[in-house]
């Protein structure tokens, strides 16, 4: 059993969280003198009349000790005879619901505050949520102020009753329910004397024995590459920590996206050299010949990492602005920073109930499913199987706020059907959708109709909201290298790029645009300059190249 | 055997967060006290990049009023590990002749504070990683691991981009910047048995000692120059003493101690009634909240 333990306490406001942890410090004697003394000297000028109130050695803002709130999440660090304990202290007002998440993803295990007078409130449902939603997998139910209702333990079990009913909606495995009084000191240290029928542990009994380690056998290797370490021509290293598994001198590994395979020939533990490092250290690793990895790449023992551009999250938005479908936001995911853009809102979820509801769009404090698309294919995993690889935050381009957190659900496939296809010869891109323009947002979206994939003799559509195509014309695709001949407006010809000759008929690209190129000379001379190019500075070949207006124009909208 | 100790926790946690600033700050600079916070956060830096050096420099904000002690270690460490030492020292309140005896709080704030500032102004720095852990005070108890500062290099407490798991937001604008605290989640116990573990040089003004102090309110103050201003009936006598934590020497208390090896220092600590910065004078100055206020000045 590992000797630390990090923990949060949530609830409601004035559920008394951080009375708790204030007493079960003082309690344990984990206070120097001089916070002792400086918090005899605040209660005294505090509202309580004299009486130790013990949030105050918790709520350290000025902003929180005027308003008699707590504001931001607060970490205490103690340690008893049998333990080590990190707790991060958070807010219970649904305003500051955000500071409650970033403690709830630091916490192996959550208490959460329920006031036995009020019982089971929204914020104690949104906080069960939250805190599952994050990862926590150990739940203590604390029901406070049980001194307010005479210790009834009638009361207790009915609120046993539906903490249990919560539980199984969220689907929590190990829960532990325990009646105290935090003000009082009632099962906090001391097994109260109040409450004679309760013969389970004391709250701080609980925290020194539960074991919280996970079960980590027979798991893949899997290391985020943070930064190349290159002090000389001799060496390169990937620095960054195991996140899962073992590695060890000699072992094969897969780089990821790159997929190829290289040996480990030294392990650096620090600055130590190493036979193996575990889950958790922080390594530089040297493999045996070239490959392509970069920050944000994955080393790993496990060729079925999946790879993809598209995955399926549950979002906690925490920004004052709204979510934005359509809108660009920067990804953080593991060590890659990406451009991602949220393509559609699934449904949110009621916090109170659980309930899907349809949405266009998020608020602050929402919980919501979405799908989103990064710009290139990342390493990504679903939270629930590799959690490293299944923590998202995104980030406001213009603001630079962290607008939200989530949690991958599902890597949806690659494979996006193709527009033309004739058996292997297959040309993607966005010929028929339709591009809307916001005038307002100032922003461009694609909004893919019902993904038709055109064979030979098939009819294709000539007029949409934002295109409008002739009966005949070419499509040239130098990303597929294929062309695709439309004559009468239905598919003729499907064929390898390197076969076209020019035809005298229209030129588009796979995305509508109009293809600059009146003869077979410009056509050989386009295909050599997109052979030739960079593929990170495509736009000024595509200023030479593409014409938007053509055929194409973006119909204007209201939404996004 | 695959399960890491709590240092080990901790050490990799520290090495994560400082490879981050590597890999994703533009400019990053890493405050150097030369206590025993950043003896602790050299170290972690040169392992971090080992077989490389830190790819970054190491500023000392000299008020010029630190033990002596110190700036010999200072220039000994740097030497040593071959590691680029900036020194930043606020010349025009040097000049001016700002000192701890005439000047009280505002003292701290031009030398220590203002100094800062313009050290990182000066050269231009994005990111600056500080030794400041969350047990030592209550506004550093509510502060993000990666702290935005605005173009004043001034904190809002109450508006910080929440910060989940190790998904670290580095983004900033032109003039805006980032405090970073590795060592945010260790103890100042942590901090001693790294120390030992690790055996990491630190200023023998740690270990207990005979040194000329005097009796001034509540502290011993060590008479380390001649500069040091003596109140009227004041008289320097020798007493065994150490510093639990270490800055300008007149503003430094001493205790009276018998810890002279690191091992007598943990079970001092362990057993100590008073938290460490009791010894600072500084943050008694001001009140209860009279650190935040100063971060949000722009100070550590």
């Amino acid at each position: 059993m590992s000797g630390l333990l990090k923990f949060i306490t949530c609830g409601s406001v004035d559920d008394g969280k951080s009375t708790l942890i204030g007493h079960m410090l003082y309690d344990s004697k984990l206070l120097y003198a001089d916070q002792k003394k400086a918090l005899l000297l605040d209660s005294k000028v505090g509202s309580r009349g004299g009486d130790i109130d013990y949030s105050l050695l918790l709520d350290g803002l000025m902003a929180e000790r005027e308003q008699g709130i707590t504001i931001d999440v607060a970490y205490r660090y103690f340690t008893t005879d049998r333990r080590s304990f990190i707790v991060a202290d958070t807010p219970g007002h649904e305003e500051y619901t955000r500071n409650m998440a970033v403690g709830a993803s630091f916490a192996q295990l959550a208490v959460i505050l329920v006031d036995a007078t009020q019982g089971i409130l929204v914020q104690t449902r949104r906080h069960s949520r939250i805190c599952a939603l994050m990862g926590i997998h150990y739940f203590v139910f604390a029901v406070n102020k049980m001194d307010l209702v005479q210790y009834s333990e009638k009361r207790f079990q009915s609120i046993v009753c539906d903490i249990q009913k919560l539980a199984k909606q969220l689907g929590l495995k190990n829960v532990m329910v325990i009646p105290v009084s935090a003000t009082e000191g009632d099962n906090i240290t001391r097994r109260s004397e109040n409450m004679k029928w309760y013969t389970g542990s004391t709250l701080l009994d609980y925290l020194e024995n539960v074991d919280v380690s996970e079960n980590n056998e027979n798991t893949e290797f899997y290391l985020p590459v943070q930064r190349v370490c290159r002090p000389n021509h001799t060496f390169r290293g990937f620095a960054g920590q195991v996140e899962s598994g073992v590695v060890k001198f000699g072992q094969r590994l897969v780089t990821l996206p790159s997929r190829e395979t290289a040996t480990v020939q030294s392990l650096l533990v620090g600055d130590k050299q190493a036979d193996r490092a575990y889950a958790g250290q922080a390594v530089t690793i040297q493999l045996d010949r070239e490959v392509d990895v970069s920050r944000g790449c994955v080393l790993t023992s496990d060729v079925h990492l999946p790879v993809s551009r598209r995955i399926t999250a549950t979002l906690l938005w925490m920004d004052d602005e709204t979510l934005t479908v359509g809108r660009e936001y920067l990804a953080k995911l593991g060590t890659k920073r990406i451009p991602a853009v949220v393509k559609n809102i699934q449904y949110k979820i009621d916090v109170n109930s659980g309930e899907q509801i349809p949405t266009q769009t998020a608020s602050k404090n929402e919980l919501v499913v979405c799908e989103l698309e990064f710009t290139e294919k990342i390493v990504v995993d679903e939270f629930r199987r590799n959690k490293t690889l299944g923590e998202l935050i995104l980030i406001d381009r213009v603001s630079h706020m962290t607008s939200a957190c989530g949690v991958v659900e599902h890597v949806n496939s690659n494979t996006e059907k193709p527009v033309f296809a004739d058996g292997s010869l297959q040309v993607g891109g966005y010929l028929y959708d339709e591009l809307y323009f916001n005038p307002e947002t100032v922003l461009l979206s694609c909004n893919p109709s019902q993904k038709v994939t055109y064979h030979i003799g098939d009819r294709v559509p000539d007029n949409g909201d934002s295109f409008h195509y002739p009966a005949n014309y070419d499509v040239l695709s130098a990303a597929a290298q294929t062309a695709v001949f439309i004559r009468n407006g239905a598919v003729a010809r499907i064929l390898p790029l390197a076969d076209y000759l020019y035809t005298g008929q229209p030129v588009l690209d796979e995305r509508g645009l109009t293809v600059n190129i009146a003869s077979q000379e410009e056509f050989k001379r386009f295909l050599t300059a997109y052979q030739m190019a960079n593929k990170k500075k495509l736009a000024s070949l595509r200023n030479q190249w593409l014409s938007f207006g053509n055929f194409r124009r973006a119909a204007f909208t209201d939404t996004f | 055997m695959s399960e890491l100790s709590h240092l080990d926790e901790l050490e990799a946690e520290a090495i994560y967060i400082i490879r981050e600033v590597a890999a994703e700050c533009e400019k990053p600079v890493m405050l150097y006290s030369i206590g025993k916070d950043s003896s602790v956060m050299l170290h972690l830096a040169m392992k971090a990049f080992y077989p490389e050096k830190p790819p970054f420099p190491f500023l000392h904000v000299n008020t010029t009023w630190k033990f002596k002690e110190m700036i010999a270690f200072r220039d000994q460490t740097a030497k040593e590990l071959g590691i680029n030492m900036i020194e930043y020292i606020n010349k025009e309140g040097a000049a001016r002749g700002v000192n701890p005896f005439d000047y009280g709080s505002s003292y701290t704030d031009i030398m220590k504070t203002q100094a800062l500032k313009q050290a990182l102004k000066k050269y231009g720095f994005t990111a600056a990683f500080g030794g400041g852990r969350r047990d030592e005070e209550k506004s550093r108890a509510k502060e993000r691991i990666f702290s935005f500062r605005n173009e004043a290099q001034a904190w809002d407490p109450k508006n910080q981009r929440p910060e989940m798991w190790k998904l670290y937001n580095t983004e900033i604008n032109q003039g805006e910047s980032m405090r970073v605290f590795p060592i945010s989640n260790w103890t100042e116990t942590d901090i001693w048995e790294y120390i030992k573990r690790e055996n990491i040089p630190i200023v023998s003004l740690y270990f207990a000692k005979e040194r000329p102090v005097v009796h001034r309110g509540n502290n011993l103050i060590m008479v380390d120059d001649d500069r040091m201003r003596l109140n009227p009936g004041e008289v320097p006598e020798m007493k065994k003493v150490r510093f639990r934590t270490l800055g300008c020497y007149p503003l430094t208390g001493a205790i009276e101690s018998e810890a002279d090896t690191l091992d007598k220092i943990i079970a001092e600590t362990l057993s100590s009634v008073e938290s460490e910065r009791t010894s600072r004078v500084i943050d008694n100055d001001g009140g209860e909240a009279s650190m935040e206020k100063r971060k949000r000045e722009g100070y550590f």
